[in-house]
């Protein structure tokens, strides 16, 4: 592999340089610090809910509002500032361009503007710890309660504005560059299935954003201007904010599932050395799928409201429906794996969880997809644990593949070490002896967003139990972060191509790619394809 | 106002499918939900776990199977001929959906009991407060605590004073949201004296984990003398 191309790693660090950057690999650098920054705040706030809920009683909190500030802050940063930005933000800007054979993305000035917005979220989401009157509205925000509380329900509104902002341009740019800068010779069959799940997440961001834009823009009319959108003693309509609320916030899930699918299949097909498994049933079938029906199935999330009987009966069949393209995606993973040729790595041992959470996180969504089960599920440890399987889990390893996999893309070295692996195992473990238990008590009756659970008092060995499970987690990611750190300033130097991965990152771009990314023009046969190993 | 006409038709329809789905052939006796919601649930388990095993297994089968004996080696994998590519589509994708569809006729079914109120039902209204449940009888007796005579089945007109709260009655398995300006309905058969709890399923704020109270269903005898020393507290 030539190294003639001109590298950033060749000139001195030049914080004004990265600040003003427009280059989408550096974009993409910001993106990560910045999602992992926020990833870390939300983590120790996890923490914290945990040791308060690991015994009955009060433990650290003066009243409940002071842990449900904590919940907000996790949920809202964790989902907004954390998983969105660092699939659809990180892992797009830094690789997709690169898979695709671009110099850049379509409007390079557009996406440096969109860091710049998610930079400002992150400050004014971080801030909402400090400033008085903290946001303690949860993240779905539901009114009359945002609007009657006395906290700082701005604070909540002005950083979902900021990051969709951010998101819709992200969108646009991501959308025009695939749509027209694809290396000649590149067809719609030979994209990269990240490039394809990432274009799924960003179609689903551009649709149903400014629905979510406009829920919270009548709250904060509803707050401080006097108007009466949600509140019933007026004509609103409180029920108005939730269906405007989950029509975005359904989709979203997906914004965060997708990416991540796409990661762990350009790490399944590198390390099992295959091509994927019914490419086009998975790309038509199962990621067009999911984004088809993606869009009908929000009242799930509003079962208990007192919706009319065929409304909740149609979504539970929509619902039910949506393990379909699921299933197809699954059976591509899966059949990915048959007659390969296995090698173990750290990315391929995130992959490899991510097979299991899928599983688990996608099965446990069938009971809840069913109105006559969820009447006593809703808002259950049950669903807690649901969701951050499938959602927080999946794609948060998602995002740690994706580091350890594209790590000798990013820093010319490699973060395989001994110690990596012993914080996936601490990580690992960590997540099941927190979670399972949560699974257990749930249908039993134990409440979400309860630090006071004085009524279960047989509950309170699970969540001991659960709080160990945070703890061994968080031991672990601390181990990769550490790591990480030290292998970027002194890890051991990687080949051009450690995995002999036959994607265009890997095989024409050098470690890491200079400005341009390409020393010559990329183009590709007809026949090649990015999972071209069994030859 | 087309709207409107179109929604209540579907209504219409789901209604009359709903009367006309199984489980209102079987006739007599007021459905136990609680032990209907544990069939279902035991149901959906296994369901999900014989799913979840088989591709696990699966899983962990290739690999363990296919790992790779030198760093040169490729997979083998075969391009799928048309046919066969069609073939793992269609035949996953009609067994998923077989489930789906399965599923949604026994959650339909359980649906129309947990809907569907007995004519004998006695009522009770009950309002949300931040943080506390007020219930009001037939007679406008209220409380603070929820008494049923076992035997009755009783039905629960909801809404709230101030922000959205749920009534969770985890032993019946059931919850429905208590909102302003809307009210909503459970009803449940409390056919066996028990005691259990009330608690709150929805966001609500400070005292949100502190929003409890019990329903207690007692001999009906008991009941009347209850509910008559209560009204003339009240």
């Amino acid at each position: 592999m030539s190294t003639a191309t001109t590298s950033h790693d060749q000139e001195a660090f030049n914080l004004k340089e990265w600040i003003f950057t427009t280059d989408h690999k550096r974009i993409g650098i910001l993106y990560l610090i910045g999602s992992m920054a926020a990833f870390a705040v939300a983590g120790m706030m996890a923490l914290m809910i945990r040791l308060e809920q690991a015994q009955i009683g009060a433990q650290f909190i003066e009243t409940g509002t002071d842990y449900n500030e904590w919940l907000y802050f996790h949920g809202a940063v964790m989902i907004l500032a954390f998983l969105i930005p660092g699939l659809t933000g990180f892992a797009a800007n830094y690789f997709l361009p690169l898979m695709i054979g671009a110099a850049d993305v379509a409007f390079p000035r557009i996406n440096a503007f969109s860091i710049w917005l998610f930079y400002f979220a992150i400050v004014l989401a971080l801030l909402s710890v400090v400033v008085p009157d903290t946001p303690d509205i949860m993240w779905t925000g539901y009114p009359p309660y945002s609007i009657t509380t006395e906290a700082n329900t701005s604070f909540y509104v002005f950083t979902v504005h900021l990051l969709g902002f951010s998101s819709i341009l992200g969108a646009v740019n991501f959308l025009v560059t695939v749509i027209y800068m694809r290396a000649p010779g590149m067809g719609w069959n030979q994209l990269n299935i990240f490039v394809w799940t990432t274009l799924a997440a960003f179609i689903l961001q551009l649709v149903f954003i400014p629905v979510l834009a406009s829920a919270v823009t009548l709250l904060l009319f509803d707050k401080y201007l006097g108007t009466h959108f949600f509140d019933p003693t007026a004509g609103g309509d409180v029920l108005l904010y939730q269906n405007l609320f989950w029509f975005y916030s359904h989709p979203a899930v997906y914004v965060i599932f997708l990416p991540a699918v796409g990661i762990m299949f350009e790490v399944i097909a590198t390390m099992a050395k295959n091509q994927i498994f019914n490419y086009k049933v998975c790309v038509y079938g199962g990621i067009g799928g999911i984004v088809a029906i993606g869009g009908e199935v929000w009242i799930h999330h509003l079962y208990v409201t007192g919706m009319p009987d065929w409304l909740r009966i149609g979504m539970m069949i929509s619902t039910l429906l949506i393990s379909v393209p699921v299933g197809l995606v699954v059976m591509s993973l899966w059949g990915t794996l048959w007659r390969a040729a296995i090698t173990y790595n750290l990315a391929m041992m995130h992959a490899v969880a991510m097979l299991y959470l899928i599983m688990v996180g996608g099965l446990t969504g069938i009971p809840l997809a069913m109105t006559s089960l969820t009447v006593h599920l809703s808002e259950t440890s049950f669903i807690h644990a649901h969701f951050h399987f499938i959602m927080g889990l999946f794609s948060t390893y998602g995002v740690f593949a994706a580091v350890y996999y594209w790590f000798p893309k990013m820093t010319g070295r490699m973060a395989d070490t001994a110690m990596a692996k012993v914080g996936f195992w601490f990580n690992f473990i960590g997540i099941n002896v927190t979670f399972w238990p949560l699974f257990i008590i749930g249908p039993q009756g134990m409440p979400r967003r309860y630090w006071n659970y004085e009524m279960f008092p047989q509950f309170e060995n699970y969540h001991v139990v659960a709080t160990v499970g945070a703890f061994l987690t968080a031991i672990g990611i601390a181990i990769m972060i550490i790591g990480w750190i030290k292998s970027a300033i002194s890890g051991e130097i990687a080949p051009a191509n450690p995995w002999n991965s036959k994607s265009l990152e890997w095989t024409h771009a050098a470690n890491p790619p200079g400005p341009g990314n390409f020393l010559t023009p990329v183009t590709v046969a007809d026949d090649w394809t990015p999972y071209d190993y069994n030859k | 106002m087309k709207l409107k006409q179109l929604l209540s038709v579907l209504n219409g329809v789901a209604i009359t499918l709903l009367f006309a789905s199984p489980a209102f052939a079987e006739g007599g006796g007021i459905p136990d939900t609680r032990a209907d919601w544990n069939e279902l649930w035991h149901e959906v388990l296994v369901d999900i776990t014989v799913i979840g095993v088989v591709f696990i297994a699966a899983a962990i089968y290739m690999l363990i199977r296919f790992k790779a004996t030198s760093p040169e080696q490729v997979g083998t994998a075969k391009r799928l001929s048309t046919a066969n590519a069609i073939g793992w589509a269609l035949i996953p994708a009609a067994l998923f959906m077989a489930d789906d569809l399965y599923l949604a006729a026994k959650g339909w079914t359980v649906w129309g009991h947990q809907r569907t109120v007995p004519e004998n039902a006695m009522e009770v209204k009950v309002t949300g407060y931040q943080w506390y449940w007020e219930f009001e009888y037939e007679d406008g007796t209220t409380t603070e605590e929820l008494k049923v005579p076992v035997g009755t089945p009783v039905v629960l007109r909801m809404t709230s004073d101030d922000v959205i709260h749920s009534f969770g009655l985890p032993y019946y398995r059931l919850t429905e949201d208590v909102m302003p300006g809307r009210i909503t309905y459970i009803w449940f058969n409390p056919n066996v004296a028990v005691e259990t709890l009330v608690t709150c399923r929805e966001f609500c704020g400070n005292s949100h984990s502190e929003m409890t109270t019990v329903v207690e269903a007692i001999a009906p005898a008991e009941f009347e003398k209850w509910l008559a020393e209560e009204g003339a507290e009240g």
